[in-house]
């Protein structure tokens, strides 16, 4: 993809192909890719992630062989995938379960990468890339979860095309369009089935153009400074594909102990109940990867801008890498951004955790008690602090550790 | 040293999930549902139904639930498969299976007649879907004082509690505290959400007559009699919920034996990858 071949083609047919379309070519570097020697398991989760990608396509195409994307048909037609469809059951447990999954490796990825600075130049694109894969994961995710019609599938879907009805003076028409009428209805389920399926394979190309970033600039590493010599790396294969092979059998391990023992544990039961137009849910909750993002929604009183926080709070992430005004990237070096990273992440844990309970309940029961609405103004308020002003000013007064000369030096004393 | 994002990400979690489990446990002191948490054999890495539960279970469905209630995602030939209530070595395919031919026969299907085109009631046969009860919601509500009695097909797993809420659902009608103001035609029910419960108390002492039932051995040694046990209330729920737990989740058994095998490979196969990994990466310092 980048820099200088050492593929050498030996026969006369691969020659011939090699001048003609380099596939052999793009094999072998692409295989043999200097990877820093240094990378941990948190870099496994690229591949695991990819495997993530895979195996939601291949349960997906057989899925929408056997589910009707019909008002009347939709609920029934899941029930029949999973009694009557030959390890329908099993497929049905692999997708639902696998897009928690997904989620979760994608989640580990981003936190990576925050950690050990890998937005930074000249990685900028490849952040950037990797957001607008989350986001379009959102989406897939989000339209994936409507289409078994049950009540947190049709309600969860009015909330969220809800949204789009808040913006100023278009927003009703823009609503009517993205829904085909005036509520969630047959039109809806039927355009939702058709972006699910197509969107999963934008994603495919983005991931291309993800990875083809990477392998230019080269992977960052976990004392994030760059590759000095050909010593500072191994070669992808058989070094790293060894080490994600191992790193994917142990979180098949994770994934199948939901598949087969908890499949239900990530679900809801009222999505177990048949879509009701006429019956609105005690409390409509979205999927546990959404919840950060649904208790910024409600931490704020008025809809549209609650809305906007929301869509800031993933907007911020694209401009991250000019936010960020450090040159040391891994936080290892970093004392006090590490401290602020760490609160950063139990933020994002306690913003989860609001979003899956009722706004007004008491979550901390001091004096007259925290309310769930308050903790998570809290969160978002520090959610948002964490990227302004905090990352650009401990960039400019931060006192980093000294750096190391280079991977190797750091390797042989024992500090990478 | 390589373990710094670890200890973050772990701490964090640690923290998170500490205040989620006590928060947890302040919300559930301020409940007003008892579900009763029983040892059911379905539970675990490797339950299995009872049989004979189920099939007395499906007695009790039959001859009481049946009266409102349908289970509108299973066929009768369901309750033959293997895994099922009535399922029998003898018979791999549940259509040819008598107990379950039986069953179906039971039932009366609508139909059309294919000479004249009337509507016709005719018996059922394995093939059939479990008939709807009611013929529309409208005609449901209005047998039952405006209250949509629920399709059971997926009733463990439509409600939170699962079996356990079913079962004390079942047995939880008591007489209504002092204080508590019933609205018409409710039933007061410690696990219902809310304690107002518009079906009337559907199980009672020997309100079903069971009979010994038959299930295949262990070690396919054909069907083995099991003795009747006495019909009270508390038998009676634990047997619904069985066949309705199983109802809603046809494949358990079999996804726990698959998961089971699942795990053996991804263990064994871990391990052999973790030792190609360091041989692999034996004297490479990183």
């Amino acid at each position: 993809m980048s820099g200088h071949s050492n593929y050498e083609p030996k026969y006369a047919a691969t020659r011939w192909l090699d001048t003609r379309l380099p596939i052999f070519r793009f094999t072998a570097d692409f295989m043999g890719f200097p990877s820093p020697r240094n990378l941990n398991y948190w870099y496994a989760f690229g591949a695991i992630l990819s495997l993530c990608l895979m195996s939601q396509i291949l349960t997906g195409i057989i899925l929408a062989m056997h589910y009707t994307p019909t008002v009347d048909a939709a609920f029934d037609s899941v029930q029949r995938i999973k009694r009557d469809v030959p390890f329908g059951w099993l497929l049905q447990s692999m997708h639902a379960v696998g897009a928690s999954m997904f989620f979760f490796a994608v989640y580990i990825h981003m936190f990576r990468g925050l950690y050990y600075g890998s937005y930074k130049a000249p990685r900028e694109l490849v952040w950037i890339i990797g957001c607008l894969i989350y986001l379009i994961m959102m989406a897939t995710g989000f339209l994936g979860y409507t289409l078994p019609w049950g009540q947190m599938s049709f309600w969860g879907a009015t909330v969220i095309t809800g949204f789009f009805g808040a913006i100023p003076i278009v927003g009703e028409s823009l609503q009517q369009w993205l829904l085909g009428g005036f509520s969630v209805d047959n039109p809806t389920l039927q355009r939702f089935f058709s972006l699910h399926f197509v969107l999963p394979f934008v994603i495919v190309g983005l991931v291309g153009i993800h990875i083809w970033a990477v392998h230019h600039v080269g992977q960052n590493n976990p004392i994030g400074i760059d590759v000095k010599s050909e010593e500072d790396t191994l070669a992808f294969h058989p070094y790293y594909t060894m080490k994600d092979a191992f790193a994917i059998a142990v979180f098949l391990m994770i994934f199948a102990l939901f598949i087969f023992y908890l499949p239900d544990a990530l679900g809801h039961a009222d999505n177990y109940q048949r879509a009701n137009p006429l019956v609105t849910p005690e409390h409509i909750v979205p999927e546990w990867y959404f919840l950060p993002f649904y208790a910024i929604l409600r931490a704020v009183p008025d809809k549209l801008m609650g809305i906007l926080l929301m869509f800031a709070a993933i907007m911020v992430l694209f401009v991250l890498p000019w936010l960020d005004t450090a040159k040391t990237r891994s936080m290892r070096f970093r004392p006090v951004a590490r401290w602020f990273f760490i609160i950063f992440l139990l933020a994002c844990f306690i913003l989860g955790w609001c979003g899956a309970r009722a706004p007004d309940d008491i979550a901390i029961p001091i004096g007259d008690g925290i309310t769930f609405k308050w903790l998570s103004r809290i969160a978002t308020f520090y959610y948002f602090a964490f990227f302004i002003p905090i990352l650009p000013i401990l960039g400019w007064v931060e006192k980093t550790k000294p750096l190391p000369d280079s991977i190797t030096k750091a390797i042989n004393e024992g500090t990478a | 040293m390589a373990q710094r994002f670890t200890k973050s990400l772990i701490g964090a979690a640690f923290i998170a999930l500490t205040a989620l489990g006590v928060a947890s446990s302040v919300h559930a002191a301020g409940g007003e549902q008892e579900i009763e948490h029983l040892d059911w054999g379905f539970n675990g890495i490797g339950g299995t139904y009872d049989r004979a539960a189920m099939q007395r279970g499906y007695q009790v469905y039959r001859e009481v639930c049946a009266a409102c209630h349908a289970l509108e995602h299973l066929s009768f030939r369901h309750l033959g498969d293997k895994g099922g209530p009535f399922y029998n070595p003898d018979y791999p395919n549940p259509n040819d299976n008598p107990d379950v031919k039986a069953m179906a026969k039971d039932w009366s299907v609508i139909d059309i007649d294919s000479d004249n085109g009337d509507e016709i009631d005719r018996p059922g046969i394995p093939a059939d879907k479990f008939p709807s009860i009611f013929p529309n919601e409208p005609a449901a509500r209005a047998s039952n004082g405006g209250a949509y009695p629920p399709d059971l097909s997926l009733i463990t797993k439509a409600r939170s509690g699962g079996s356990d809420y079913l079962y004390s659902m079942l047995v939880g009608y008591k007489d209504a505290p002092a204080g508590v103001e019933m609205s018409e035609g409710m039933s007061f029910n410690t696990a219902f959400s809310g304690n107002q419960i518009a079906m009337a108390p559907p199980l009672s002492e020997d309100i079903v007559e069971y009979a010994p039932t038959f299930v295949p051995g262990d070690h396919g040694e054909g069907l083995q009699e099991i003795a009747a046990p006495a019909a009270s209330v508390e038998q009676m729920a634990r047997d619904v919920t069985e066949f309705l737990t199983w109802a809603g989740d046809p494949k358990m058994e079999v996804r726990k034996k698959i998961g089971f095998a699942t795990f053996l490979y991804l263990l064994i196969f871990s391990l052999l990858l973790f030792l190609t990994y360091k041989q692999i990466w034996k004297g490479v310092k990183h």
